[in-house]
């Protein structure tokens, strides 16, 4: 069978991979502040996830990444509600959020707000349910 | 006197388990002691010192309906009958239905009509009165299509269903506007504010609804046409149901709300009209029948017309001679039904044309026959009850005075003739139903069986119903103080007591009934040589074939609408939804004068909005007439960032960047499926076709565009979006403010969002993973 020697693909995915990646996590963390989110952090980690199969095969990014990411959804899912949840602790109404700023050795002062949790869910979702729908399709004969 | 309307229904629910011992005892020997006992409940208010009861039962207070039970005359009458005929028919059934019949079902069914029955004719609350009304129409479909597996009980119980259902609701319409009328749902109290219902515009609305619900139920000319089919139940209920009592709820009815419509003129024509009509057609009809029970179905709707006429009367006479002639009438056509029972059960046909010479064999069958059928022709014999009523009948139909209406003048002088003419056929049926059935040769050789006597037990009831028609034959004023002028003065408070007498020496009625008797003995001995007449009308003209002309209509052209609309193809569908919203949003959008178009408060346009909207525009224009697949999705992609352009236009980056992304990601995924996609193909519709969906389209695309502009013209409220940029950092602590409306301030519709996306993902996997491989199959 004929085989595709793609070493440059393979050669610029392990180097754009990790930098679509690291992307990711500043649209995700800056997103309070300035354009981003989990949303949008989501999508891009999911591109750079389907690079990775596109390079390197379906066996091959399994290997390296054992996600399952039909449960990433629910743990996307239920982080989101548990932030909801967790503002009944404090005796307020479903999903009210708070921040405060926080001193820390390394980053200075660090403002840090529970909304943020309810993005991280927003991510996982959006990073499970992108992938899982494209690897689907796309191995399906 | 709740517990005595109830416990027929109460009783009910435990008769399927008696009939588990129906082996040992027939189940209808249990059921006989609760009409009886009833029966024995009521009679104890008869007396001439009687005095209306009233009891209220608390049902639903806050919308005023209640079980108020109104005993006067007239209920007293009808529940006598129904308690009364009730207990006769009961034993009756115990020798008519063999064990092997589901008896359980029957008592049922019939316990279930006789607490309905009951309750219609107690009931003075309109809308109790209603529920039980319809708690009849059930009932007697169900006993109707007692024997389900024939195919004309079914057609005949969905007859009854369906005529006396459409009169029931046309009723209910009634009954709602006279308590809105009136502010109150008793009946006694709508009686007492009969003034305010007569100044009401919508009278005749009213009552043509409630006579509607009357007609349809007392089987009056059209609608009596149900009736002959409902001759498919056993006999104990046609006797019980469609002589004595459910057909005279109409009767009720009218009477009971005849003290408000009898000042309206219209109401004597309508009802006189449809009880004289009825009375004639049906009696003409009758002769013609040659199953035992048609010639006393017909013979039942035309009883029923002539009930009908004199409460259309309305005079005291008249009312006074329809109460007397519903008991003569329940007494005589109860009898004659069970008696048509016994002739079918002992010689195992109701065909009249097979029948003869049966009173050799049945001698007590024939005798209780003669009483039955010569009461019910109104032979003058003073020991038959059918008499006094006719007379009383034709003395009424002369007394009547015209109200200056030209039709009712009309109507004063056509009615006594009408009437005779009425009664003679009613004569000439009533001696066929004898003489064919009881004299002549023996065709013993068309019979399945020998003819012999009835048992004792079947003969009993129609023996007591034959006594009471030679005991008010006898005795016409027997129960007459003490009984009928209380439900005679519940009608017409106007009704005096006269005295009833076999002889009134030589005066108009005595020589209408002469004459209904003279020339019935010519017609019916020529009957052979006029019956052609029947071939003429009704010929091919008949009600059964406008009503199953109706149903089948009705069946057709629904079939053909649905046909029309539903076609299966979704290019249909969406071509009747868009061009719907087309036209109500336009006819909305200009009938409040919501197309507004200002140029105020508009933002300048630049070079680069203009040929970014123009690439755009190409790009959208060009999905439309490209053929190819790969290239239609391709503009789509260019369409999508061509948007993206603009989110970065107008200073949208979180906007500008998912739209990016996703934009990027439905295309690769379009590609993904770009083998399994159908090919594209030629449009191959008539042109007048594509002109629609282009006038659709475009219309609907300038619909939107005009609504746009007009939603950006018109400025109603304070955009909330100040709110959001003073309190973003303060509140939410972000300065990204789309970000922190998102996931604070409405942070429930993206936890919801992302649940979509979530469901949307399983769904897609469970699509590809657990769908049925055609090839693997």
């Amino acid at each position: 069978m004929y085989k595709p020697n793609d070493l440059i693909l393979r050669t610029t995915t392990s180097l754009i991979a990790f930098i679509l990646l690291g992307f990711a996590v500043y649209l995700l963390f800056a997103g309070h502040n300035s354009p981003g989110g989990g949303f949008i952090g989501g999508l891009v980690t999911a591109a750079a996830i389907v690079l990775m199969y596109m390079a390197y095969g379906i066996e091959t990014v399994d290997k390296v990444l054992p996600i399952n990411f039909e449960t990433l959804i629910s743990i996307g899912l239920i982080t989101a509600i548990v932030t909801g949840l967790g503002s009944f602790l404090f005796d307020v109404p479903f999903l009210s959020h708070t921040f405060d700023y926080f001193e820390f050795p390394i980053f200075g002062e660090v403002e840090l707000a529970t909304a943020m949790l309810f993005d991280i869910g927003v991510y996982f979702t959006v990073v499970g349910v992108t992938v899982t729908i494209i690897l689907n399709i796309a191995n399906d004969q | 006197m709740l517990i005595a309307v109830l416990i027929p229904l109460i009783f009910a629910i435990i008769v399927p388990y008696l009939s588990k011992f129906k082996q040992k005892v027939h189940t209808g020997i249990f059921v006989f002691f609760i009409p009886f006992s009833i029966f024995l409940y009521f009679i104890r208010f008869v007396g001439s010192d009687f005095e209306p009861v009233r009891q209220t039962y608390n049902w639903i207070p806050s919308l005023g309906i209640n079980f108020d039970f109104y005993l006067d005359g007239l209920s007293l009458l009808f529940v006598l009958l129904i308690s009364g005929i009730g207990s006769l028919v009961v034993l009756y059934s115990v020798y008519y239905l063999h064990v092997s019949e589901r008896l359980g079902h029957f008592y049922l069914y019939l316990l279930m009509f006789m607490t309905a029955m009951l309750g219609v004719v107690l009931s003075d609350n309109v809308f109790v009165l209603y529920t039980f009304w319809e708690l009849t129409s059930i009932s007697s479909f169900l006993l109707i299509g007692y024997w389900h597996y024939r195919e004309r009980s079914r057609y005949g119980a969905q007859k009854s269903m369906l005529i006396t259902v459409f009169g029931g609701l046309s009723m209910l319409g009634g009954l709602v506007l006279l308590s809105n009328i009136t502010g109150t749902t008793s009946i006694q109290a709508m009686i007492a504010q009969v003034d305010v219902i007569l100044a009401n515009d919508y009278l005749p609305l009213i009552m043509a609804f409630i006579l509607l619900g009357a007609f349809t139920k007392s089987a009056q000319f059209p609608f009596h046409i149900w009736l002959p089919d409902a001759m498919e139940a056993p006999t104990p209920v046609s006797a019980y149901l469609h002589s004595a009592t459910m057909v005279k709820a109409g009767i009720f009815l009218i009477a009971r709300f005849s003290p408000i419509f009898s000042g309206y003129e219209w109401f004597f024509i309508v009802v006189s009209i449809v009880g004289i009509v009825t009375l004639c057609w049906a009696s003409y009809m009758a002769v013609r029948q040659t199953d035992l029970k048609g010639i006393l179905a017909f013979s039942t709707i035309s009883q029923l017309g002539m009930i009908m006429a004199m409460l259309g009367f309305g005079t005291g006479a008249a009312v006074f001679a329809a109460v007397f002639h519903i008991l003569n009438h329940a007494t005589f056509k109860g009898s004659l039904f069970m008696i048509a029972g016994i002739i079918d059960h002992e010689t195992g046909t109701r065909d009249i044309r097979k029948l003869g010479g049966l009173f050799t064999f049945m001698p007590m069958t024939g005798i209780l026959a003669i009483f039955g059928t010569f009461s019910m022709a109104g032979i003058p014999l003073p020991f038959l009850n059918g008499f006094y009523s006719k007379e009383a009948f034709f003395a009424s139909t002369l007394e009547l005075e015209s109200t200056g209406n030209a039709i009712a003048s009309f109507l004063v002088e056509a009615i006594p003739y009408l009437a005779v003419f009425g009664s003679i056929f009613t004569f000439v049926y009533s001696m066929y139903l004898f003489f064919g059935v009881f004299t002549g040769p023996a065709k013993l050789d068309k019979l399945k069986t020998k003819p012999h006597e009835a048992p004792i037990g079947m003969l009993v009831s129609p023996f007591i119903l034959v006594l009471g028609v030679i005991v008010i034959g006898l005795f016409p004023n027997l129960f007459n103080g003490t009984f009928l002028i209380h439900a005679a003065e519940a009608v017409n408070s106007t009704v005096e007591l006269e005295k009833l007498k076999f002889w009134h020496g030589f005066i108009t009625p005595l020589f209408m009934s002469l004459a209904v008797v003279g020339i019935g003995i010519v017609f019916y001995l020529t009957r052979q040589k006029w019956s052609n007449i029947y071939h003429v009308l009704p010929g091919k003209l008949s009600f059964n074939k406008v009503y199953d002309y109706i149903i089948k209509k009705l069946d057709d052209v629904s079939a053909k609408i649905t046909d029309s609309y539903m076609t299966g193809s979704l290019k249909t569908y969406m071509t009747i939804i868009l061009a719907t919203i087309l036209v109500v949003t336009t006819f909305f959008m200009v009938v409040t004068g919501g197309f507004t178009i200002s140029t105020d408060n508009l933002a300048e346009v630049t070079f680069i909005e203009i040929a970014v909207v123009l690439v755009i525009t190409i790009a959208a224009i060009a999905t439309i007439f490209t053929n190819s697949k790969l290239g239609a999705i391709l503009i789509t992609g260019v369409v999508g960032y061509g948007v993206a352009t603009l989110f970065v236009i107008y200073r949208a980056p979180d906007l500008a960047l998912t739209q990016l992304v996703i934009e990027t990601v439905s295309v690769a995924l379009f590609l993904l499926c770009f083998y399994h996609l159908p090919k594209l193909r030629k449009r191959t519709e008539k042109a007048s076709t594509k002109l629609g969906n282009a006038v659709i389209s475009i219309g609907f695309g300038a619909l939107m565009t005009i609504i746009a502009i007009s939603a950006h013209s018109t400025d109603w409220f304070e955009p909330i979006s100040n709110y959001f940029i003073e309190t973003s950092y303060k509140l939410g602590g972000g300065h990204n403010i789309v970000n922190v409306i998102l996931v604070d301030m409405r942070g429930l519709d993206t936890l919801f969002e992302i649940t979509v996306l979530g469901i949307a993902a399983l769904a897609i996997v469970s699509l590809i993973k657990l769908r049925h491989d055609k090839e693997a199959k």
